[in-house]
């Protein structure tokens, strides 16, 4: 076990380390305006190519490369350009991150309660009322744009229950609709996950075979078809709740929460070079850690995953 | 596969047996149509499981409407142009916002341009940016994954490929790309492109590594068979059903991604009707009730594509599944 965590970390950073590395060097390809923002138009060509031997762009790749990593090693990020001049990139992100992973995990549990519950029930009653009012919903939810019924959440939501139309963060009411919009999605798919999973396992021999040494279907359920289903639950679920850093970009906008989706939005539309790179870098190693530890979970909870390879089978 | 060695071999012919029966077979193109015996056909049985779906075949007809819709409306009678801005001839102001009528038969938008015809012309540019990324993917997806599956000595560094482009998050990759491109049509196509082949790939390569051992593929190899004709005879056609599902989903995802570029600044560029165009002018005046309808319209578009996509997926990938067509 230990070995495989090894093994397994070891790639994680030397993917962390290529995808870091080619973020970096995309970066470079960036138009030059993003370092200066509305100064830009102003400047002369000189000016332009001091400021930007001074901030060490000038420099070959390699070296501006290795100093990022050496500053990366340190915690600091750079500074920001344009989105808040010369302020350093890790002091603006720090209060945003509560924000975000607050709503996010919210809307991870209300998502998979709900959801799982769903898909149980939908399961059970195959074919008849509740599947497919289900179904619509999953339909529903996954073809009407993000952008639109979100939008019809917080309309209608806000007028019919009175509740506040945008964030704030003394009025536990505000919390609300953000929370349950952004569970909306979630719902849909663990929903969705369940039921495939429920109908494909209750068909299996090894659930007949349960049933005919004469199990409750209680325990069943509980010991035999549950049981299995941790297995890809335990992957996916560190990703997705380290997945909340990265908060969402439509609700936050929307309800303007000052979290990390809006930002990125944010920093992109006034072409903050630094701020881009510095965000993508922190939601690429999110994903990376968050795979990780969703492998290394999974090992955990299911003995049947061989952790060292068997030599000579084949 | 083991060659005899040269023991075994002279047993062989110490006991009276020809050895040419042992040789590797020459490949023969006829012989394999010899041994059939029913007149079983895969895509004959594929559509008739398809045409018997009644639903699918409605949704069929109505994406079929549409897209045809799409492409003749502008030679119609009583067209006006999407991007023209209509004034009043009158008071030289622009007509904006009206409600829907004879003239302008949706209504106009918040600068006077004509929402019926915008949102035809939205809707064929979004088809077109989903299509071509959905057959694209398709492409990419196959090729990619028949190679990474087939040749053991690409294993490795395809892979490494793949987890590098994987576990970034999507959203992150494509808002990356439509960063450093210049907004258009090709950037959204080839970012999409870049960020769309990968699940297909690595479904493709699964099933290779899967079935590229089973007996059938090693007799057939022992026959002669060259590689290429394995993989598109013996193999793909296993795929076919998955295949079409995950084209036919990507197509409206494309289509959402769309949407959701333009809302955060990255889509098109505002002269070009699109529906993320359109659902993202439409946001905008969304909190006056009397100018929804500006919102509605595209949406209502888009989610009949959506379903309509779905729906056709899912039904052809049941059909496609020759375990459905006893």
């Amino acid at each position: 076990m230990f070995l495989y965590a090894i093994k397994r970390l070891l790639q994680s950073l030397f993917t962390l380390f290529i995808v870091v590395s080619l973020v970096f060097l995309l970066m470079r390809l960036l138009p030059i305006e993003g370092y200066f923002g509305d100064r830009f138009q102003k400047m002369s060509v000189g000016e332009v190519q001091a400021s930007l031997g001074k901030m060490g762009l000038l420099d070959p790749w390699y070296l501006q490369l290795a100093r990022f990593y050496a500053g990366v090693a340190r915690g600091d990020l750079g500074v920001s350009f344009v989105y808040r001049r010369d302020v350093p990139i890790v002091k603006i992100i720090a209060p945003r991150i509560p924000y975000s992973m607050g709503f996010g995990l919210t809307a991870v549990a209300i998502a998979m309660a709900t959801g799982l519950a769903m898909g149980v029930g939908m399961a059970r009653s195959k074919g008849k009322f509740a599947d497919r009012a289900g179904t619509v919903y999953i339909v529903f939810v996954n073809a009407v744009p993000l952008a639109v019924y979100l939008l019809f959440v917080q309309l209608y939501g806000s007028s019919f229950f009175h509740l506040p139309i945008l964030f704030d963060k003394y009025d536990p009411k505000s919390w609300i609709l953000p929370a349950i919009s952004m569970s909306l999605n979630g719902i849909a798919f663990y929903a969705m996950w369940m039921r495939r999973y429920m109908v494909d396992e209750l068909n299996k021999d090894y659930i007949k075979l349960a049933r005919a040494k004469g199990l409750s279907n209680r325990t069943v359920m509980v010991r035999h078809v549950m049981r299995n289903a941790y297995v890809p639950m335990a992957q996916y679920l560190p990703a997705a709740i380290l997945a909340t850093i990265g908060g969402s970009i439509y609700i936050e906008s929307l309800y303007s929460i000052p979290g990390m989706g809006g930002l990125l939005v944010d920093v992109i539309q006034r072409q903050d070079n630094a701020m881009v790179q510095a965000l993508v870098l922190i939601f690429s190693s999110v994903g990376i850690v968050g795979l990780f530890l969703g492998d290394l979970l999974m090992a955990l909870v299911d003995p049947r995953i061989k952790l060292v390879k068997s030599e000579g089978a084949r | 596969m083991k060659i005899p060695d040269m023991a075994a071999s002279a047993a062989v012919a110490d006991a009276g047996i020809d050895r040419a029966l042992f040789e590797f077979a020459d490949y023969d193109a006829g012989a394999g149509e010899r041994g059939g015996y029913s007149n079983y056909s895969y895509w004959r049985s594929t559509f008739r499981m398809f045409l018997a779906n009644k639903v699918a075949l409605f949704f069929l007809a109505l994406l079929g409407s549409l897209l045809l819709f799409t492409i003749v409306q502008p030679f119609l009678p009583g067209q006006l142009s999407p991007t023209k801005i209509f004034n009043d001839p009158e008071t030289g102001m622009q007509y904006r916002n009206l409600p829907p009528g004879d003239r302008f038969w949706l209504g106009t938008n918040s600068i006077g341009q004509d929402l019926w015809s915008r949102i035809w012309s939205g809707t064929r540019t979004s088809l077109l940016i989903g299509l071509s990324v959905g057959l694209a993917e398709m492409l990419i997806g196959i090729v990619f994954g028949a190679i990474w599956g087939y040749v053991r000595r690409l294993d490795r560094v395809m892979t490494e490929i793949y987890n590098v482009m994987d576990n970034v998050p999507s959203t992150v990759l494509l808002m990356l790309f439509a960063y450093i491109m210049k907004p258009g049509f090709r950037t959204m196509v080839i970012a999409m492109c870049a960020v769309g082949w990968l699940g297909l790939a690595r479904f493709v390569r699964n099933q290779i590594i899967i079935i590229r051992d089973r007996e059938y593929n090693l007799a057939s190899r022992c026959l002669g068979t060259p590689a290429r004709r394995i993989v598109t005879r013996n193999i793909l056609p296993y795929l076919v059903s998955v295949i079409m599902l995950q084209t036919a989903l990507s197509i409206p995802g494309t289509i959402g991604w769309e949407v959701f570029l333009t809302y955060i600044g990255l889509g098109l560029p505002v002269s070009i009707p699109s529906l993320g165009n359109l659902v993202n002018e439409g946001r905008m005046i969304m909190m006056a009730p009397e100018l929804r309808y500006q919102l509605i319209f595209p949406t209502v578009v888009l989610s009949l594509i959506t379903i309509s996509f779905y729906v056709l997926g899912n039904a052809f990938s049941d059909a496609s599944d020759p375990r459905n067509h006893v």
